[in-house]
C-alpha cells in the first residue's frame, strides 16, 4: 500500500495539512501572466519559488514556462527586496525584451512588506521602462487563499490594464478562469461560432500548447495582447467563467469602467454549457446557431445512451471550486452521486453551493473546503465509491483502494492530452463522459466472470 | 532509428563566449564573465572559476533554493522519517514526490515518502507566530503515525518572523520519548543556491541522528554510500552490485535510506563519497569524529564503477574482496561491452552538453565518453570551486556574505567511539601505492582542452550555446527540458531523469546507452519542417489540369 498509514478512523486535525488539495498563490499569477502575449512573469521573492513554479508548469504542460525571479538573499530578506527589483527590471527588459513584466509577489516579500506599487514608481522615475512597455504586479501572499486565488489576483491585474476610451469596441470580454489552453480555444471557439467578438483574457493557448518547428520562441504567438487588455473597458460586457477564478476582475471591469458583468459557473457538463451559450446569446444579441445546438443534441444523445453505465454511481472529487461546482453538477445530471468533494481552497460558499446541487442525490455528501486529500482518503475508506476525478496525486489512492480513477485538473504530471483537447462547452463534456466511461467499463471487463463477460457494452 | 550524419560545427571558443556576453549589461557582463571559463592549460594550473555566487535578479536561472537542497535533495528520499514543512502550503507541495526518488518499505515498512505534510501556514500565523500552530501540527503527526522521527524544515517567512523551531523540536523530542524530533533552518533566502541547503542538512543529520544506534551491524566490508539520491532506482542498482560483491553498505545519503542507517553510520569502516558538493561535509565529520576515511567514488558509468569498486577493495585489502570484485567486473561486463560496441555505431563523435548539479554534469562525462561522445560544454547549478578545480582550493576559498550565515559545526573525536580504521603504517602503504584519500580533481581537468566551462547557466546562454554550438544533445532539468526541444535538440534531463533509468552502475550503463542512442538518432527531430515548408516554390507541373 502507497498510503500504508492512513487510518480508516478520521480524527479532526487543527494545525496537519497531509496531502494538500491546494498549493500557494504565486503559482496562479505566474500561469495566468503566461496568458498575456509577450509577457515575462515574474516571481519577487528567493529563487526556490520561481524554479518550483516553473517546474510544476512545465510537468503538467510539458512546455517550456519562462519566468524570472529576484533571487532574494538575506541581505535582500532583511534590507528590502526593492534595490532586487529595480536591477531585475533593468536586466529583463536588456535581456528578453517582453512587452509585459508581471509581477507577483511571495510570503517572502510582503512578510517583509515590499511595496510593488512603489518600487514601479521608482522604476518609472528612474527611466527603467523603456516607451511602450508595461509593468502589472499584483499582490500573493503564500499563507493567504491559494493557487486559485493567486489566479485570480493576477486576472484582475489584467482587467486593471483596461484605457476607456469612451467608445465602446461592440465586443464581449469573456474571462475563462483557470482552465487548460485547450479549453481557452474551445471557449473562443464556440463563441466566434455564436457570432460573438470577444476578448478573452488571459488566454494560454498558443502558449502552453504550441508546435515543436525547431524555433524555440520565448514569447509565443499566443496571449491576450496589451491592446487588447487595454481595450477591456470599452467593451459591451463581461462574462465570467468561475466565481473563484474570475469574479473578481468581472466585478472591477463592472463597478470601475462601468463594464456590466455576469459571473457564471464554468462551462464544464451540459447545464452550465447551456447557461454559458444562454448568456452569450442575450448579452451579444445573437441568435444560437445550428451547429451549437447540434453539440449539444451529441451530448445529450451520449448521456442517454451509456446512462446505464452512470445511474447511482459513486464518485469522489477533489479539485478547485469552479471546477468541482460544474463537475457536481456534471454528475448529478448524469444520475451519478458524487458523495466526497474536497478541495483546499477556502471559502464557505463552496460548501453551500455544492450542498445545493447535491441536495436531491439518495446519498449523504461530504463536502470540505478547507479539506486534504488525506481526508478524502479516510472519507473512501469509510464509503466506498465507484469512480475518483482529481489531478495526478489521486493515483496513489486510486491504486491503494482499487478505484476506477479519472485524471482531471491540476496539476497532471503523468498523462498527456490535456493541454489539445478540451473539456469545457458539448464537445468537452462528450471527452468527460468517454473517459469515465472508459474507466467504468475497462473496470467492469476486468472484474466480470468470464460466463458474463460480454461483447457488447 | 534514423541513420547517424556527421555533421561538422565549427566554433571558436573565445567567439561563443563573446557572444553569450554580448546582449548583458556591462555589470552583468562582468560578472557572468567570470563565470564562462574557456579551458585552457595555463602552466600546470587549473584556471580559476567564479562559482557559488549570487545569481543576478531578473537573469532566468536554473537554481532553486536552499529549502530545496535541504527537504527536497537530501531529506527527502528517507522512508521513515515523517518530514513536516513549516511554512505557506507551496513549499511542501512543490517538494511532494516530484524528485523520482525510489524507495523499497516493503509490504509493511514504514514510509511516508508518498505523504506531504504542511503546517499549511496563514496570515494569522504570520502576524501572531507560527510556534503554536507547528507544536499542535507535530503533536498531531505523532498521534496519527507514531513515527520514530519527525524533521521540521523551516521556509522564508518562519525566519523572518522568527519562530523558534529548534526549542520547539526539543521540547517535542522531550515530551515524546520514542520519537526524535529536530529542525533544519534551511529558510530558502539563505545562501546563493540549493547547495546551502545540503550543508544544513548534514549539519543537522550529523548533530541528531548519527550516531544514535550503537548496535553492532552485521557483515563484512562495511561502507556507507555518501551522495547517492535513488533517482530512477540508482541506489537500487549500486546495492545490488555491493551485494554481489560481498560489500555491506550500512547507510546510504539518503537513497533508500531509514532512520536507522543514518543512526549507524559511525559502525562504518569507510566511506564512499558519491556527490561531492552535497555530501562532503558529512564525510568530512564522520572521519573527525569517528575516525571513517573516505574516498571520492563514482558509480555513473560501467568503467568509473569498475574503479570504484577496485577502489574499495583495495581500501580494504583483503584478496577474497579483491578477488570477488574481479569476479563481478568480469561477469557483468561483457553485457555492457556488447550494448557499448553496438550503440557506438550510432553514437560515435557526437556531441553533449550538461549542466546539472554539483557533481553529476562530471559523473556522467563518464558516461557520454563511454559512447564515443564529447563534452563540449559543461558546468554546475549549484556547485563551488572545489567542484570544479579539486579541493585543493579549498583553503584560499573567501567567505561571503551568502556563506557565512550557513552554520559551520565544530566536530571533535568522539571520547569513546573514535576509531581509526587503519594504523598509521597502513594508510602510509596505501598512499605509497598511490591511494588517495579525500580527494577531488573536480571536473575541469576532466575536461577537454578548449571546451567551454560554465557556471549557473541561465536561460539566455543555453538558447545561445545551442545555436552557436549545435550539440547532438543538451542535459539540464526539467525547467530547460522544453525550451531546447523546440531547437530540435534532444534534452535529457539528468536530476530526475525525466523516466527511465537506473543509470548508474553496469546494468545502468546499457540504460543510459540504449537512452541517449534513442533521443540523439530518434526519427522526430527530422520532422520539424512540413514538406511545403521545405520547398514552398509552387510548381506548374503540380498544378492540377
Amino acid at each position: 500500500m502507497l498510503l500504508r498509514h492512513t487510518p480508516k478512523e478520521i480524527t479532526e486535525r487543527s494545525a496537519l495539512a497531509i496531502n494538500p488539495a491546494k498549493t500557494c498563490q504565486p503559482i496562479g499569477a505566474m500561469y495566468a501572466a503566461l496568458g498575456i502575449h509577450g509577457c515575462l512573469p515574474h516571481s519577487h521573492g528567493s529563487q526556490g519559488c520561481c524554479a518550483y513554479h516553473r517546474s510544476a508548469l512545465t510537468r503538467h504542460y510539458k512546455e517550456p514556462v519562462a519566468a524570472s525571479t529576484s533571487s532574494f538573499t538575506e541581505g535582500a530578506s532583511v534590507f528590502g527586496g526593492q534595490a532586487n527589483m529595480l536591477q531585475a527590471i533593468d536586466n529583463i527588459f536588456a535581456v528578453y525584451d517582453p512587452d509585459v513584466i508581471a509581477i507577483h509577489t511571495t510570503c517572502l516579500s510582503e512578510t517583509i512588506g515590499d511595496d510593488l506599487k512603489q518600487i514601479k514608481k521608482k522604476a518609472d522615475a528612474e527611466g527603467k521602462i523603456p516607451k511602450g512597455k508595461e509593468i502589472i504586479s499584483c499582490s500573493t501572499p503564500s499563507y493567504v487563499g491559494s493557487h486559485v486565488t493567486g489566479f485570480s489576483s493576477m486576472v484582475t491585474s489584467m482587467a486593471k490594464m483596461a484605457e476607456p476610451t469612451g467608445k465602446k469596441n461592440g465586443k464581449l470580454n469573456i474571462i475563462p478562469g483557470w482552465v487548460e489552453p485547450a479549453d481557452m480555444e474551445e471557449i473562443k471557439r464556440l463563441v466566434s461560432l455564436a457570432g460573438v467578438k470577444s476578448i478573452l483574457f488571459p488566454d494560454t493557448s498558443g502558449v502552453l500548447n504550441g508546435p515543436l518547428s525547431g524555433e524555440y520562441k520565448m514569447f509565443p504567438d499566443g496571449g491576450t495582447t496589451v491592446k487588447e487588455l487595454k481595450s477591456t473597458g470599452d467593451s459591451i460586457g463581461t462574462l465570467a467563467l468561475g466565481e473563484w477564478c474570475s469574479g473578481e476582475a468581472a466585478r472591477w471591469l463592472d463597478s470601475k469602467m462601468k463594464v456590466p458583468c455576469r459571473v457564471l459557473d464554468m462551462p464544464f457538463g451540459l447545464s452550465a454549457t447551456d447557461r454559458f451559450i444562454d448568456a452569450l446569446r442575450m448579452i451579444a444579441g445573437v441568435s444560437v446557431p445550428d451547429e451549437i445546438a447540434l453539440e449539444r443534441g451529441q451530448l445529450v444523445d451520449m448521456i442517454s445512451d451509456m446512462h446505464q453505465y452512470f445511474y447511482h454511481k459513486k464518485v469522489a472529487l477533489v479539485g478547485d471550486p469552479d471546477q468541482l461546482i460544474a463537475m457536481t453538477e456534471f454528475l448529478v445530471s448524469l444520475d451519478m452521486c458524487p458523495i466526497h468533494i474536497v478541495t483546499g481552497t477556502p471559502g464557505k460558499k463552496f460548501e453551500a453551493r455544492i450542498k445545493e446541487i447535491t441536495k436531491d442525490m439518495p446519498f449523504e455528501v461530504n463536502v470540505r473546503a478547507k479539506g486534504d486529500m488525506f481526508l478524502l482518503h479516510q472519507w473512501i475508506k469509510n464509503e466506498p465509491v465507484d469512480l475518483l476525478i482529481g489531478n495526478t496525486y489521486c493515483k496513489y489512492i486510486a491504486r491503494d483502494e482499487d478505484i476506477p480513477f479519472v485524471r482531471w485538473g491540476f496539476p497532471i504530471l503523468d498523462r498527456q492530452g490535456h493541454q489539445y483537447f478540451p473539456t469545457v462547452g458539448y464537445k468537452g463534456g462528450l471527452r468527460l463522459l468517454e473517459k469515465i466511461l472508459g474507466v467504468l467499463l475497462d473496470r467492469l471487463d476486468r472484474d466480470a466472470p468470464e460466463q458474463s463477460f460480454e461483447l457488447v457494452l | 532509428m534514423a541513420t547517424t550524419k556527421k555533421k561538422l560545427v565549427q566554433w571558436d571558443p573565445a567567439h561563443v563566449k563573446a557572444e553569450l556576453l554580448a546582449k548583458y549589461p556591462s555589470k552583468v557582463a562582468r560578472k557572468r564573465a567570470k563565470q564562462i571559463m574557456i579551458n585552457e592549460a595555463q602552466g600546470n594550473e587549473t584556471p580559476e572559476i567564479s562559482a557559488n555566487v549570487r545569481t543576478t535578479p531578473g537573469i532566468i536561472t536554473m537554481r532553486g533554493c536552499t529549502y530545496a537542497g535541504c527537504k527536497g535533495v537530501i531529506m527527502g528520499p528517507t522512508r521513515d522519517i515523517v518530514n513536516l514543512v513549516h511554512g505557506p502550503i507551496g513549499c511542501s507541495f512543490y517538494a511532494w514526490l516530484t524528485r523520482r526518488n525510489q524507495t523499497d518499505a516493503g509490504p509493511d515498512g514504514e514510509n511516508y515518502m508518498n505523504y506531504c505534510f504542511s503546517t499549511d501556514m496563514q496570515d494569522s500565523d504570520i502576524i501572531f507566530g507560527g510556534e503554536k500552530k507547528l507544536i499542535q501540527a507535530i503533536q498531531e503527526a505523532y498521534d496519527l503515525f507514531h513515527p520514530r522521527s519527525i524533521a521540521i524544515f523551516a521556509t522564508c517567512p518562519v525566519g523572518l518572523i522568527g519562530d523558534d523551531i529548534h526549542t520547539v523540536a526539543k521540547r517535542m523530542k522531550e515530551k515524546f520519548g520514542d520519537c526524535n524530533v529536530y529542525a533544519f533552518s534551511c529558510e530558502g533566502y539563505k545562501g546563493v543556491s540549493q547547495s546551502a541547503g545540503h550543508h544544513i542538512a548534514n549539519n543537522q543529520v550529523f548533530k541528531h541522528i548519527v550516531g544514535e544506534n550503537d548496535a553492532e551491524k552485521p557483515g563484512k566490508y562495511k561502507i556507507n554510500l555518501l551522495g547517492e539520491y535513488n533517482i530512477g532506482g540508482d541506489g537500487f542498482e549500486i546495492d545490488r552490485i555491493f551485494k554481489k560483491c560481498g560489500i555491506t553498505c550500512i547507510s546510504t545519503f539518503s537513497g533508500n535510506s531509514t532512520y536507522d542507517q543514518f543512526a549507524s553510520a559511525h559502525k562504518a569502516d569507510l566511506n564512499a563519497v558519491m556527490c561531492h558538493r552535497s555530501i562532503n561535509y558529512v564525510a568530512d565529520m564522520l572521519e573527525t569524529k569517528f575516525g571513517i576515511p573516505w574516498i571520492k567514488v563514482n558509480f555513473i558509468g560501467a568503467d568509473a564503477t569498475a574503479k570504484s569498486l577496485r577502489k574499495i577493495a583495495e581500501y580494504f585489502g583483503d584478496k577474497e574482496l579483491i578477488d570477488q570484485v574481479e569476479a563481478v567486473i568480469a561477469e557483468e561486463m561483457p553485457e555492457v561491452l556488447a550494448a557499448r560496441t553496438d550503440v557506438r555505431t550510432r553514437t560515435e563523435g557526437k556531441t553533449a552538453m550538461m549542466f546539472v548539479g554539483g557533481s553529476r554534469a562530471h559523473h556522467y562525462k563518464e558516461l557520454f565518453n563511454e559512447m564515443g561522445m564529447k563534452t563540449i560544454s559543461a558546468g554546475y547549478e549549484f556547485g563551488h570551486r572545489d567542484d570544479y578545480e579539486g579541493r585543493q582550493v579549498i583553503p584560499t576559498l573567501e567567505v561571503d556574505a551568502d556563506s557565512r550565515n550557513i552554520e559551520e559545526i565544530h566536530v571533535e573525536a568522539d571520547e569513546t567511539r573514535y576509531q581509526a580504521r587503519k594504523t598509521p603504517a597502513e594508510f602510509e602503504a596505501l598512499e605509497k601505492a598511490g591511494y588517495t584519500f579525500k580527494q577531488y580533481d573536480g571536473l575541469v581537468p576532466d575536461m577537454d582542452q578548449g571546451t567551454i566551462i560554465i557556471d549557473d547557466l541561465n536561460q539566455y546562454e543555453a538558447e545561445k550555446l545551442v545555436e552557436l554550438m549545435k550539440p547532438d544533445i543538451f542535459c539540464a532539468g526539467v525547467k530547460e527540458k522544453y525550451s531546447i526541444q523546440k531547437l530540435g535538440v534532444p534534452m535529457k534531463q539528468l536530476h530526475s531523469y525525466d523516466s527511465g533509468g537506473p543509470y548508474a552502475g553496469f546494468k545502468g550503463a546499457v540504460n543510459f546507452y540504449q537512452e541517449i542512442d534513442r533521443l540523439v538518432n530518434s526519427r522526430v527531430w527530422s520532422y520539424m519542417q512540413a514538406p511545403w515548408q521545405k520547398n514552398p516554390e509552387l510548381s506548374a507541373s503540380y498544378v492540377w489540369e
